[in-house]
Parts: structure tokens; sequence; C-alpha cells
């Protein structure tokens, strides 16, 4: 499939920005400390940023984005819908979470509820995004069980990195900094290694899988085995510049290294400055370092997610 | 509520009106559906009896040829150097006065100094008679470099052709074997019989070096060595000789295979027929009487026969055997001398397998089939009919085995003679006009070949006294000089190329060029892109069109009128330019008298009509020529006082008479409309043919529908609308006693002469019976073997290089193109707008080339740098593309950087109009000696590799042509 | 509404013999012109004249080269031509992962349509279908597809003869075939039946309602339908000059 740069913006920036939007809700329900709220205003600030920048960057995929309002009438059958809807239902709770976290005191029961509606809420929205792609069966690297938990996963170590460097840039106080630390333990010791362990899988997974045929894809296989002896047009067309993109096997097999090593490294690096230097300055730019590198393996990953699925028209064309 | 504006009643568009498509030669019949005067849609007019109401992907996309932004719209004067493009819009009135001028000129001069030639010309019937009533015998349309092999081929055989004049029995045939056809011109009939075949069960067999189009939905691909089909055919004559499965009775009811040979050589009529006093052929029959029908067996030579005219009926006419005539001497019957030919080792299935690349089992099963599906299943069909001779018959006997041929027969230096050899095979299976089988399409059958003769003489009003094309028939039938030198500026009916029925418009530039065998002074082309895919050898030919003479610095083509619709590579080489309308825009007749749109069943002629107006400053070519012919006060177009009779072409379509009641069109005749064939002019013909949908059609009388050449009902039917002129039968030319007497006049008999040089050439070539011979540039099958079962002519040792080019290369017409104009038209040009070189991927291998790969294409003429494809349906001794699709950058108003010129090809670059020959002139045309069709499928090359075969882009290293040859 | 519709009990479909298509695109140009200018239309075309002409098609014709194998039934080397247009599914998720309902099945005859209004151009449609079936248009930024010539089939303005698809009326080779498929003895129905019509990648469950019917078996010397053996009345070269075999043949003019 064509790597599109608009819904791969999308896919990235949307899956990070839910995944930072859900540690925000995570941290509110587990009532840990969380000491000054302006951190985790400003994380939800920048969530909500990622969030619409990546769903901004999606309409710009569409034919006619004025049109765009029509995409939420369909969520009876169509993950888009709902995922249009999940993302528009995310906003006021984000809005009532940022209220409640200006408007102290509350009760800790709000927070948490509110923080547990927030990280359903993108939860839900990124599963509706992997699901837009996990459910469509002509792209086989897509429509299998690993598009969603890998969806899912990117989008939390995304989201932990950006967390982490904006708690620490902001960390005026003992709270804020163990939290920062505990979040970015756990990305460094569990979510980043199972996303890009799991992305291994997944990768292991398309590997193994055969291409259809020419032949199976025509029925022509009942006769013998076929290839294409005329194409329909000798130009390029859509299903051919859309669907029929293939990628050099030694790109492919750079990229993943790239985005594999990056998502599982950077955030140890970080934690190894921490161990090193502690926290600081130095840190902090380690981190959002740290942002950077990951984010763009992400979306080297996003890339690679279009650029090695194949569709089954392609097979019309081989 | 989904989709709210769905209405699904919304009305194609406020007007429909039939016509004429003219987006290929095949004339079907179309709906114009017009919706606030423009085009809404073209669909296929089902009442139409060529098409039926499909229609194909060009006639569809007619719509955007009429749009195309390449039309020309105005008359166009050179300013610049020719080639250039640089023109001057000018009026019609200076474009007219000028060309008058010109023309003027000529005719009070030199009227032959005009070579009129107008290329891919649907109204012949009309520039033909221009030409005549100029007086120029240099005319043609573009037959010889197209079809003209099968066409004359069937015309001195059978009267008839598979070009154009005949067509397999679709309902009722078992058995189709298609020899060398990719698209021809009867695009949509072809594809309803193929359809119709399939769904009947029938086998459809594809001899074709290339598996495509048909050949795809074909049973068994015969993958051919091209130019070998000749020996093909005779090995399964050998088979049906050798088997004897063949139909005796057919051969001496309707053929001339019984007529009896004169055996005596050296004498002046030797090889001819012998002939009673009377004239009439004479055959040896049993000497018994019908009271006592035991023979004396075996009948002894001289005993136990007698001498009959031919042409008598109840006879049992001999067919082997020598035989005394009165005066003595020996005679045999023809199918003697035919069967001797064939069964002899030379067309055996062993020897012939190498050369054809056809398994000799293959043969010997193809010949079975063939036998099998005529004889064991022939047809019976309960109807009555009576033959030319009075006697009735009560059923009508079918040979379910049809045959069509087309240009990969027709497109080689050996042609004629494997086209006549495929007409004797058909023959020999009882397999001509009978249920089932090849069919003939009114006019046709027609004598075997037609009495008109070519035009020689110029009547006391300039005018010639014959049409300038038609059938050679002896010798002194030919436009040649004094010293039997070529007369016409293309040679066509000289000594080099006598039956050159339909001209030979490849060689005009070069022979123009080279002042051989005359200089000329205008150049007027209509239709034909000569700047490119028209031209063989286009590089030079281009570089022919803008040399200049070096003494006067003139260009040595003096002056160039090119008439086009569109803005094709040969504008660019006028001087001036004649703006055409589209198809949509003008009338237009499709007429009996030229190459009418009948088919088997029913005689048919049409006509276009202008559905819209031009938005241009165009006008219909056939109204300008009359508009000149006036302007010129040629004979026929003024009346006494020097008016115009004609107002337009829609009026001398109704108007004009060519005999007694004979027009353009044949339906609605007389002044009530109420006669067919012939009958007076009717003023409101046209009216009548728009209102059947523009177009006539007169089904033939059920009992005359098979037989055609011998039946009486059809023959008294076609007499009647004035196709023929004599119910008599129509003896079918098994045995071609016209070439004979060519083959005299160079063995040195009679008053007609080839000159010295030509002698051995025409004695050669001129064998009654048909024979193979390896084409003249190359001969695949002498290099395989040692010894050539014939030697090959003047190509010997023409080529040092000879034998290393080892490849064939051919092209095929895409079904979606029609050669150069589909490059113009937004939706065709999406399917291709480049072309590849297809071969086997052994073939590739064995040269190292990969799929994809940039190669270059070697012939002795020059190199070609073109894209290679894998194809495993091709023949791997054959390398070919689509025809037309490469383009000359700066043609058809597409943009500079188009594919078409930066990727795609042109194979013409590489293939020969004349054989090199040595001193100043070129040699013979690269064309069948017999009817100078031009020969483009012999082309011979290699392949050789490049250094970057990935680096994209088409490349042309033609020498230039310096001094002559 | 993307919603699928129960199944009608009308299938509308059209029926391709490959056995009988030579490949000659007059089907995918007749379609293009009847949509272009239709309601449906325009199919928008870029760099018409240029370096790199694209538009829009709802059938394309594919040409395939089939080479034998132990599996299948081919016996020797074929060319095979495969017009390609939608299929009209039963169950295609080609609507039902269209956000805006403009992708829909039709409830009484199952055409699959795009109504144009509400098309946003996200292009999920297209990525859904497995056979490639839908294009978008950049112009228009919208998504086209085959109608199956919904607005001539019913069109009461049009000759009833003329009320089906502008691709089967133009095929001259008749291998298109249009017609009711969910009636087991409507006509299209029974050519399937007879000739082992299949769907397309039936593994995708989408039930493709277009049927193709394969190419029959070929009947060229590697079939064993095409030997029989030969009643050969060789001559024997021996005994008589073979041309004197005919002497005394009694023929009859
Ligand atoms: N290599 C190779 N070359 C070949 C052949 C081949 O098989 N192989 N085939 C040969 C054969 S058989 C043929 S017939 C020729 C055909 O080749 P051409 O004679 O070149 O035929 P076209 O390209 O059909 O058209 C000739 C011209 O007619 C113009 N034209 C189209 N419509 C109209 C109209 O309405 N009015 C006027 N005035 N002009 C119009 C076109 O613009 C074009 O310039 O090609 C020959 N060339
Ligand atoms: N769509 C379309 N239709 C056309 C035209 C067009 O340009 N486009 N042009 C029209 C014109 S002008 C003409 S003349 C006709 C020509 O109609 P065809 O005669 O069908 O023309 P070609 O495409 O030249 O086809 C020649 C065929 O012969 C094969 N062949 C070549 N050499 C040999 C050989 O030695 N032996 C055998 N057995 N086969 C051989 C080639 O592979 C090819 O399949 O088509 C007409 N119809
Ligand atoms: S076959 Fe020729 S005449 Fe007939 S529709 Fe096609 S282009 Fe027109
Ligand atoms: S073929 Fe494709 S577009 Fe048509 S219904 Fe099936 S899935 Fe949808
Ligand atoms: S492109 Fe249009 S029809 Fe297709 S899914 Fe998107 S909105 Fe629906
Ligand atoms: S049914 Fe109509 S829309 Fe569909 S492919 Fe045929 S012509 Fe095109
Ligand atoms: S029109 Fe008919 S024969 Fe031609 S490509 Fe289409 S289906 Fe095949
Ligand atoms: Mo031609």
């Amino acid at each position: 499939m064509r790597p599109s740069f608009s819904i791969i913006c999308f896919t990235t920036l949307s899956g990070t920005g839910y995944g930072l939007l859900f540690l925000i809700g995570i941290v509110l329900v587990s009532a840990s400390p969380i000491g000054s709220p302006n951190s985790l205003l400003i994380a939800l600030c920048v969530g909500f940023v990622l969030t619409s920048v990546g769903l901004l960057a999606s309409l710009a995929h569409l034919g006619r984005p004025s049109r765009a309002w029509r995409a939420f009438s369909q969520w009876r059958s169509s993950w888009l819908s709902r995922e249009g809807i999940a993302s528009l239902v995310t906003v006021p709770v984000m809005a009532a979470v940022g209220f409640a976290l200006c408007n102290p005191p509350h009760g800790r029961f709000t927070l948490r509820a509110l923080g547990l509606l927030l990280a359903a809420c993108c939860m839900v929205t990124v599963t509706c995004t992997a699901r837009i792609y996990s459910s469509l069966p002509p792209i086989r690297a897509w429509h299998n069980r690993f598009t969603l938990p890998g969806y899912l996963l990117l989008g939390l170590t995304g989201g932990a990195v950006w967390f982490c460097a904006i708690v620490a840039s902001n960390a005026a106080d003992a709270d804020s900094v163990s939290l920062a630390y505990s979040i970015l333990l756990a990305n460094a010791l569990v979510i980043a290694p199972a996303s890009a362990l799991f992305k291994r899988t997944y990768w292991r997974h398309i590997d193994a899988l055969t291409p259809i045929t020419t032949a199976v894809a025509t029925g022509l296989d009942r006769l013998g085995d076929a290839s294409s002896f005329e194409q329909p047009h000798t130009e390029e067309n859509y299903l051919t510049r859309e669907m029929g993109f293939a990628l050099a096997r030694k790109h492919s097999v750079s990229l993943r290294a790239l985005a594999f090593w990056t998502v599982l490294a950077a955030p140890l690096f970080s934690v190894a400055v921490a161990l090193m230097f502690g926290g600081g300055l130095l840190l902090t730019c380690v981190l959002w370092l740290v942002v950077f590198a990951s984010t763009a393996a992400i979306l080297v990953e996003r890339w690679l997610f279009f650029a090695e699925a194949t569709h089954s028209v392609k097979s019309y064309y081989n | 509520m989904p989709h709210a504006q769905l209405d699904l009643n919304i009305p194609t568009g406020d007007e429909v009106k039939t016509t004429t498509c003219y987006m290929c030669a095949c004339r079907c019949g179309i709906r114009v559906h017009l919706k606030d005067q423009k085009i809404r849609y073209i669909d296929g007019n089902p009442e139409h009896p060529v098409n039926r109401g499909v229609i194909c992907a060009k006639g569809s996309a007619g719509i955007m040829q009429h749009y195309s932004p390449a039309r020309l719209s105005k008359p166009l004067l050179r300013v610049g150097e020719r080639g250039k493009r640089e023109f001057r819009e000018i009026e019609w009135d200076e474009a007219l006065a000028l060309a008058t001028k010109w023309l003027g000129d000529i005719r009070a001069t030199d009227p032959d100094a005009l070579a009129f030639f107008t290329g891919r010309d649907q109204s012949q019937a009309l520039t033909g008679w221009w030409a005549q009533q100029f007086g120029t015998i240099n005319y043609a349309a573009h037959g010889g470099f197209c079809s003209v092999n099968m066409a004359a081929a069937g015309m001195y055989t059978l009267g008839g052709s598979f070009w154009e004049f005949g067509e397999p029995d679709w309902d009722l045939t078992q058995y189709l074997m298609l020899w060398g056809v990719a698209e021809d011109h009867d695009s949509n009939p072809i594809k309803l019989g193929l359809g119709k075949l399939k769904a009947r069960g029938a086998k459809i067999v594809a001899i074709n070096p290339v598996r495509s189009g048909y050949g795809a939905i074909a049973d068994e691909w015969v993958p051919i060595n091209p130019g070998t089909d000749g020996l093909l055919a005779g090995a399964l004559i050998h088979e049906l000789l050798r088997t004897d499965r063949i139909d005796l009775d057919y051969l001496v009811r309707y053929t001339n295979a019984h007529y009896l040979v004169i055996r005596d050589p050296g004498a002046a009529d030797d090889g001819l027929i012998a002939r009673n006093s009377d004239g009439h052929a004479l055959c040896a029959v049993r000497n018994i009487s019908k009271r006592n029908p035991s023979p004396p067996n075996p009948p002894l030579e001289g005993e136990g026969y007698m001498l009959a005219r031919a042409d008598a009926i109840d006879i049992s006419p001999l067919i082997v055997g020598e035989y005394a005539l009165a005066d003595g001497r020996k005679a045999v019957p023809a199918f003697h001398l035919f069967a001797e030919r064939f069964l002899s080792d030379e067309y055996a299935p062993d020897t012939v397998t190498a050369a054809c690349g056809v398994g000799a089992d293959t043969i010997r099963r193809l010949a079975r089939e063939l036998a099998e599906t005529a004889f064991d299943n022939a047809i019976r069909i309960p109807q009555r009919w009576t033959d030319a001779n009075g006697r009735e018959h009560t059923e009508m006997i079918g040979r379910p085995v049809a045959m069509h041929a087309m240009r990969g027969i027709s497109a080689h230096a050996n042609g004629f003679h494997t086209c006549r050899t495929l007409h004797l095979l058909q023959m020999l299976l009882g397999a001509i006009d009978t249920p089932g089988s090849f069919r003939y399409q009114p006019p046709y059958p027609k004598p075997a070949p037609p009495p008109n003769r070519p035009g020689k003489s110029r009547k006391d009003n300039g005018a010639l006294d014959a049409g300038p094309l038609g059938y050679v028939h002896a010798p002194e039938d030919l436009l040649v000089d004094a010293d039997g030198k070529p007369r016409r500026i293309d040679k066509a009916f000289s000594w080099e190329h006598p039956f050159a029925a339909h001209g030979m418009l490849q060689n005009v530039i070069a022979n123009a060029w080279a002042g051989d065998p005359r200089r000329i002074d205008t150049l007027f082309l209509f239709m034909a892109n000569m700047g490119w895919n028209s031209a063989m050898n286009t590089t030079q030919t281009r570089q022919m069109l803008t040399d200049r003479d070096a003494t006067t610095g003139d260009y040595r083509i003096p002056r160039i009128i090119y008439v086009d619709a569109y803005d094709s590579e040969t504008v660019a080489y006028a001087d001036l330019v004649l703006p055409d309308t589209t198809y949509l825009e003008r009338h237009d007749c499709v007429s009996m008298l030229d190459r009418p749109i009948s088919d088997a069943d029913a005689a048919s002629d049409a006509i276009r009509q202008p559905v819209l107006q031009p938005d241009r400053d165009v006008r219909p070519f056939q109204s300008v020529l009359l508009d000149l012919g006036a302007r010129l006060g040629l004979p026929g177009m003024v009346d006494s006082n020097g008016a115009a009779i004609y107002r337009d072409y829609a009026d001398y379509i109704v108007r004009h008479e060519r005999s007694q009641g004979v027009g353009l069109l044949a339906g609605w005749r007389g002044a009530e409309g109420t006669k067919k064939g012939i009958g007076e002019p009717n003023p409101d013909q046209l009216d009548r043919y728009i209102e059947n949908g523009c177009f006539w059609h007169e089904p033939v009388p059920v009992a005359g529908r098979y037989y055609k050449m011998a039946n009486r009902d059809y023959l008294d039917w076609a007499k009647n609308l004035g196709f023929i002129g004599s119910n008599a039968p129509i003896v079918l030319e098994f045995y071609a006693e016209k070439l004979q007497r060519f083959r005299l006049a160079a063995l040195g008999h009679g008053a007609m002469q080839p000159p010295e040089s030509e002698r051995e050439r025409v004695a050669k070539y001129f064998d009654p019976l048909p024979f193979y011979y390896g084409s003249m540039e190359i001969d695949p099958a002498s290099q395989r073997n040692p010894s050539p079962p014939n030697p090959p002519l003047e190509g010997e040792g023409r080529n040092p290089q000879r034998g290393r080019f080892d490849l064939s290369a051919i092209t095929q017409r895409p079904m979606f193109m029609y050669h150069a104009w589909g490059s113009q038209n937004r939706w065709l040009r999406q399917i291709a707008t480049r072309n590849y070189l297809y071969l086997h991927p052994d073939t590739a291998a064995a040269n190292g080339v990969d799929d994809g790969d940039w190669i270059w294409l070697v012939a002795p003429r020059g190199r070609i740098r073109v894209q290679a494809k894998l194809h495993a349906g091709t023949s791997p001794g054959t390398v070919w593309t689509w025809n037309a699709i490469g383009k000359r950058k700066g043609a058809w108003a597409l943009s500079a950087n188009a594919p078409e010129d930066v990727d795609g090809f042109l194979l013409n670059h590489l293939i020969d109009e004349s054989l090199p020959r040595a001193g100043e002139s070129p040699g013979y045309a690269n064309a069948d000696p017999v009817t100078g069709q031009a020969a483009w499928f012999d082309l011979r090359v290699r392949i050789e590799r490049d250094e970057a075969p990935s680096h994209p882009g088409h490349r042309i290293d033609v020498a230039a042509r310096g001094v002559a040859a | 509404m993307t919603m699928l519709p129960t199944p009608s009990a009308k299938k509308l479909g059209l029926v391709i013999d490959l056995d009988t298509c030579v490949g000659c695109h007059a089907c995918a140009v007749a379609c293009k012109e009847w949509n272009d200018g239709g309601q449906f239309g325009p199919l928008p075309d870029s760099d018409p004249y240029g370096a790199q002409p694209d538009g829009v098609w709802f059938n394309r014709v594919h040409s395939y080269n089939v080479l034998p194998t132990s599996a299948g039934s081919a016996t020797s080397a074929m060319t095979v031509h495969f017009p390609r247009s939608c299929l009209h599914c039963e169950t295609p998720a080609c609507v039902t992962v269209c956000p805006t309902g403009a992708s829909y099945k039709r409830a009484d005859d199952g055409i699959v349509l795009v109504d144009e209004d509400k098309c946003i151009g996200c292009q999920l449609c297209a990525w859904a279908c497995p056979y490639g079936a839908r294009e978008i248009s950049e112009q228009r930024g919208t998504m086209q597809k085959c109608t199956l010539c919904v607005d001539r089939i019913y069109n009461e303005t049009l000759d009833p003869a003329d009320r089906q698809p502008a691709c089967v009326m133009a095929c001259p080779t008749r291998a298109r075939h249009f017609g009711d498929l969910g009636d087991p003895n409507s006509d299209i129905s029974k050519l399937v039946d007879e000739r082992d019509g299949y769907a397309l990648m039936p593994e995708f469950g989408y039930q493709p309602v277009n049927r193709y019917l394969p190419p029959r078996a070929r009947r060229d010397g590697n079939s064993s339908a095409a030997s029989k053996t030969l009643t050969d009345t060789a001559i024997d070269p021996q005994k008589l000059p073979p041309i004197l075999r005919w002497i005394d043949r009694a023929l009859s003019r």
C-alpha cells in the first residue's frame, strides 16, 4: 500500500497522543501522588494537540474534507466512523479532565472517574483506528490479530516517552519526578520492549504470508500458472500506485531494524542517563531526544506498516 | 435514504442520429446520441447488418476522436522548411486557388506528373474516378502496402477474396482455420462470428507466430515461422492428396482443375489451356455413352477418352493422365500438374517441418481433421436450388471447414502464391461457398479476374480511357513504355509487379525522390500517414521528403498537398494542408463500386451523414475534390458552360451515374425510390438511407445463398442488381492461366515481352500453379537447411551479414487502436501509451535479455532501441510488437515527453521499402513480385544487448540516405 | 446505509466468458464512455495528452500467460484475457467500512453503488475491495465504481432492448452476459451451471455475484480429444505412380 504521508502522520500522532492521554488517565486512576497538576495539564494539552493534528492530517487524506462530518454517521458498521465518534467523544472528556485539574479541590473519586473515562476513550479510539486497518481482508498484513495490539502498544510507548519528557520538563516537585521515573521505567522495561518485540513478531508473521498468486486471484489456477502478459494500461493508474506499492527487501530490513532498535533502546538509554547522571537538564534534554527518536521510529514503523502491506489487487498486476 | 439524487430515468440525450463509424474500415452502424448539440454517447446500431449493435473500443472512443485537440482547423500553407511544422493559416479560397493553379499547370502539360494517392480512403469510387477524369495514371489508395496479395490472389482465383469480399460461414462452420489474422478489416463481424463458433463449440485453429487476441481463444495455436505458410498449406494439400481425401466432384464442377493444359515445352502456348476452335476450353472425358456406364479400365492414352468442352454438363471429366489433342500435341488436366507438384517430397510434412517450425505429426493431424470435418461431417441442407446450367438440386452439400487469412499471409513477398495455395486447399476440400465454408459477399463473386483493366491512355478530353486501377489480364494490359519500363510512379502494372491491382503507395516517395521511373510535380496525398507509420524505411522516407536537388536547390519532390483531419506526422511535410472534417461532420458513401459492407447473405451499402456541424474552418475532402475538379474544368465535373455539376459530395452520391442507372448507392434508386441496384437517380435517396439507419441491406434469395459462383438463383439476382454482367457460371481458377501468359512472354513469346532484366523473375513467379518460395529479403528455410528448397531471389548475397539476422520481426494490430489515429484519443492512449518488443522467454534467455530490459533491435538497415517483454505465446523464432503505437514528437497534439515518442517505437524504421541495388536508383520494391504487396513481415533482425539495460529510452540509429541506395 | 441489506432474492450481475473474450477492450471503453457522460460521471482523466495519462475506469482488461502445471487442466500454454470490474458482492466490506453511507448495496437488486454526494473520498472502500473495482477520482475527490449501469438497466427512456449494461451491449464476441444470478432459472444462472462458472477469490467471504466462465479445454494436439487415428488410405508408392490413382475415378460434372 502506498505509504501516504497524511495517514502515517495521522496514525502516528493520534496513536501517540492517545497513548499520552491514556497515561494521564491511568495516572489519575492509580491515584498516585501527582504533585503539581501543571505537568498533567501540559501533557493533556500536548495530547490534545497531537491527536488533533493527527486527525487534521487524516483530513488531508480525504478527497472531500469539507464533508468529513458525514463520517460520523455509519458507526454501526464502519470502524472509521466509530473512530471519528470515539475521538470526538474523547474531546469533552479531555476538557473535563482539564477542568478538574485546573479547579481543585476535587474529590479523588471525580478525578479517578474522569481518568478512567479518558483512558477508556483513548483505548477505544486507538482500537477503532487499528480496526480500520485490521478489518480489511484484502490487506493481509493488516487483517490479522497483531494489528490491534501493535497500535495499542506503540501508541502507549509513544505516549510514554512524551509523558516522561513533559513531566520531567515541569518537574517542580518530588511527586512529579517520581511519577516521571516510574513511567520511564515502565516504558523502558516493559512497554517499549513489548512493543518492539511484538512488532518483530508481527513482521515475522507478515513475512510468512504466502502471496496470493495471480492464478488464484483470477481463478485461472484451475488451468495452470498465470502471469501478466499485458496490463490493462501501460502507464500507472490509481490501483497500481495506491495498492501496488512495492518495497525493496533490503530497505525493509534496514528500516525495520531502525524502528525496532530505536523503540527498544531509546527509553533504555534515557534510563541509563538518569541512572548515571540523575535528573536535571541533561535528562530533560535526553528525554526530548528520546521523544524525537521514538516518534521518528514509530513513523518509520507506520511507514513500513503501509509500505510492506500488499493488497490482493496487486495479484492481478503481477 | 441512500442516494437521494439517483434518477434512473434520465434520457441518454435529446436526439439520436445514425451514421457509419469511421474509426476503422469495418464500417459498423452507430447511433450518435446528442445532448445540447454535443455528443453524449456513441453506441452500436442494433439493426445494422455489420455489427448488430456491438461496438469496439475504437468505435466507442470515437467521441474523443471527434473532440481531439489534434484536429486541424484551417488550411495551412508552409512558410518554413519542410518538416519543421511552420505554417501560415490561409483561407479556403486561397488554398483552392493555389491547388487549382498547381494542378491546372500539370494537367495542361503532363497529367501523369500528378501523383494522387489516397491512403486509407473509403471513397475510392470518387477518388479513382476523379483521377481518371484528371487523366493521371498515377493514382492508387493504400492497398499496395495493405493486403493486395489477398485481394489479388482471391480475385484472380475465386473472383472474391478473404480480404473484404468473403467470410466464413459463421453459422455453420465446425472448423475455422485463421491464417495470420490479428484483427482484420472485418473487426466486429469476426468477433461476432468467433462468439458464435464458441457458443457452438466449433474448433478454431490459429496459425500464427503469436498467440494473442483471436489466437488466445483458439483451440489450437500453430506457431508457424513467418513466411512459411505456403509450405504448411502445401503439406496439408500433400496429405489430403496422399490420403485421397479430396472433393474431386467439386473440383470438376466449379473449378478448372479438369481443364487440359497444353504440354509443349517451348511452344508459344505451352501451359495454356487447350481450347477448341471456338475458344472453348477442353477436357478429357471417358469415352462412354450414358447407356454404357462401365468405363474401359484403365483407359489407355488416346483410347477410352475423348475431348469435350470443359464446361459441358453431365460429363465425367478425367483429372489425371496425359491426353492427345486434335493436333496431336499432349495435354494434361490441370489437376494432374497440381498433384504432381504437391505430392512431391518437397511438400511432405517431414520436409517442411523444419522450415515451418510445425511438427510433421501436427501437420498430418490437421490435414486429417480438415478432411474429417469436411467429408465425414458434411452438412446437407434441404434447400432446392438451380445451378447455372439450369439443373435443379434438392439439397446443398456443405463442407463445414472455413478458412480466413489476412496480412500474416499477405505481407510477405510470397503472399500471392501462399494465398493461392490456401484457395486451392479450400477447393480440394470443396469448401468455397458451400454451407459451413468460406462464403462470398455480394457483389462477389465476379469473374476471376474481373474484366476491368487499368486505364492506359488519355481520351481527347484529357480523361483516362478507364479507371487507373484494374486487373491486368495479359501483358498487353501493363502500363509500361516502349522499352518495357514502368510508366507509373509506383511501378505498379509493370513487369516488376504486373498484378499490382491496388498500386504501390509504399514506393511512391522513394521513386519520386529518385526520379525512377520519372519525376513528378505534385504529390497529392489524402489520409496516408506516409511521413510515419504508413512508410517503410520511415527515417529515410522523411529525409527524402525534405531532400533538395543539389543543382537546383528545389525539393526533389517539388510539391506536396496533403489532406488530413488531424495533425499527423505527415502534415509537417506538406506545402499545402487541406483540413478535412471528422467523420461525424460529413456525408460519405460506402459504395458497391468500392468496398461495400455486404455479408454473405445480403448486399449492403451505407452512407455517413453529418451529425454535427464543424466548429472549425474545415471542409469535407470529397466535396473539396469535386470543387477542385470543377475549378479545373474536369470532364464530368462541369457542364458545357463550365459550371460545376455537383453542389457537393452528397449531391454527387445521389446524382452521379457511373453507367446508366448505376450510381454510388444501390438502394432506393429510381425516381420513386423503388428500384434496387439499377435505376435512375432518386433525389430523396439519402433521406431513405437515413430513415433506414444509413444503410441498405438486400438479402440474397434463400436458394441463392450458397454455390454463388454457379447458382442461377444467385447469379440472376446479382445480374439484376447490376453486380455482374451475365449469369454465366464463374469458374474458379484452380489453374491460373493468366499467369502463364506472363511466363510465356518472359520466355520470349508474344508481342509484349519483358525487358531482358525482368525475364527470369517473371518466368519464375508467374507460375500458373501456386508454389512456395522463401521471401526475397530472407529465407528462413534456407537458413535452417543448408540447401534451400528454392534458391532465394536477389536477396541472396545482397546482405553480407545474411544469416546473422536470426529472428523474424513482425507487427500486429492492437484491437483498441487504429494505426496512428488512436494516440490522439485520450481514452485509447491510456490503454497503450508505449509498445514493447515481445519475445519468447527462451529467445530472451538465449540473448541474455531479461523481462523489461532495453535492447537493440538490429536489422541490415539500422537499429532501434526498444524495451523487451517476455511472452510465452510468441514463437521462439519471432519477435513482435503492436503496430503504430510509436509516435513522432510534435505530432498528434501530444506533449513533448509523451511515452509514444520517448519510449514507444515503430518497427518501420528497419523495414526496407526497396531492396538495395548497386548503382543509382533503388532496386526492386521490397514486395511480392507478382502483386507489389509490401513485404512488411519479411523483416529479419537480431537482438543486441545494451550496456545499460535498465536505462529507459527509445533511439533510432538509421544511417541517413546519402547518394541513392 | 452501509449496513448490508438483508440479501435480496434478486442478484443482478455479470457473467464473463473467458473462453470467448479476445481482450479487445471494447467493454472497458464503452463503460468509460457511457459513464463519463452520465450521472455517475465524469470519469476524469489526468494528463490525457502528456507523459503520464491516467484516468478512472470501471472496467479494465488484463491478459495473462497461462502455463500448464501438474494441478491445472491446461495442456499447453495459453493466453487468457480477463476483464475486471465490480462483482457486486453479497457481503462486501467495501460497503461496511464506509464511514459516510456513500457506499451502499441496493436492497432490491444487490447493486453496489457510491453516492457521490455523500462520499468524502477516504478510499477505505477501495482498500476493502479485494478485486480493485473502485477507483478514486482525484479531480472529483470521490470514489467511483461500476454501477452495473443502473442508469441503463431500469431506464424507461431507453428501448427495452437497450436496458442492458453498456459493456454487455458493446462486447463484440458477446462474452459478457447480464442478468439475475439470484434466480436459478435465469439464462445466466443456467450458463453458469453449464460452464462451471466461478467466483473470484471466494476465500475473502465477500460472495461475489459476478461469475467467470473458465476457458474450455483446448482441443489441440495435446488434448486427448484430438487424437483419433487416421483411416489412412495412403497410396502405396510401390504400386502405381501416385498420380494415377485417380485415373478411373468417375466424376460427375
Ligand atoms: N510496421 C508496420 N507498418 C504498417 C503496417 C504493419 O502491419 N506493420 N500496416 C500497414 C497497413 S496495412 C496500413 S493500411 C497502413 C495504415 O497506416 P496509415 O495509412 O498511416 O493509416 P492511419 O494511421 O490509419 O491514417 C492515415 C492518416 O489518415 C488521417 N485521418 C484519419 N481520419 C481522417 C479523416 O476523416 N479525414 C482525413 N482526411 N484524414 C483522416 C490520420 O490522421 C492519419 O494521418 O500502415 C501500414 N504500416
Ligand atoms: N483495431 C484495428 N483494426 C484494424 C486495423 C488497426 O490498425 N486496428 N487496421 C486495419 C487494416 S489497415 C488492416 S490491413 C487489417 C489487417 O488485419 P490483420 O491481417 O489481422 O493485420 P495484422 O495485425 O497485420 O495481423 C497479421 C497477423 O499475422 C501474423 N503473422 C505475421 N506473419 C505471419 C506469417 O508468416 N504467417 C502467419 N500465419 N501469420 C503471420 C501476425 O502475428 C498477426 O497476428 O486490420 C484492419 N483492422
Ligand atoms: S470495428 Fe471499426 S467501424 Fe466498427 S465500431 Fe469499431 S472502429 Fe467502428
Ligand atoms: S467487487 Fe469490490 S467494490 Fe464490488 S462489491 Fe465486491 S468488494 Fe465491493
Ligand atoms: S471513499 Fe467514499 S464511498 Fe469509499 S468509504 Fe470513503 S466515503 Fe465511503
Ligand atoms: S456494468 Fe456498466 S458500469 Fe459496470 S463495467 Fe459494465 S458498463 Fe461499466
Ligand atoms: S468486450 Fe468482450 S471480448 Fe472485448 S475485452 Fe470485453 S469481454 Fe472481452
Ligand atoms: Mo491496411
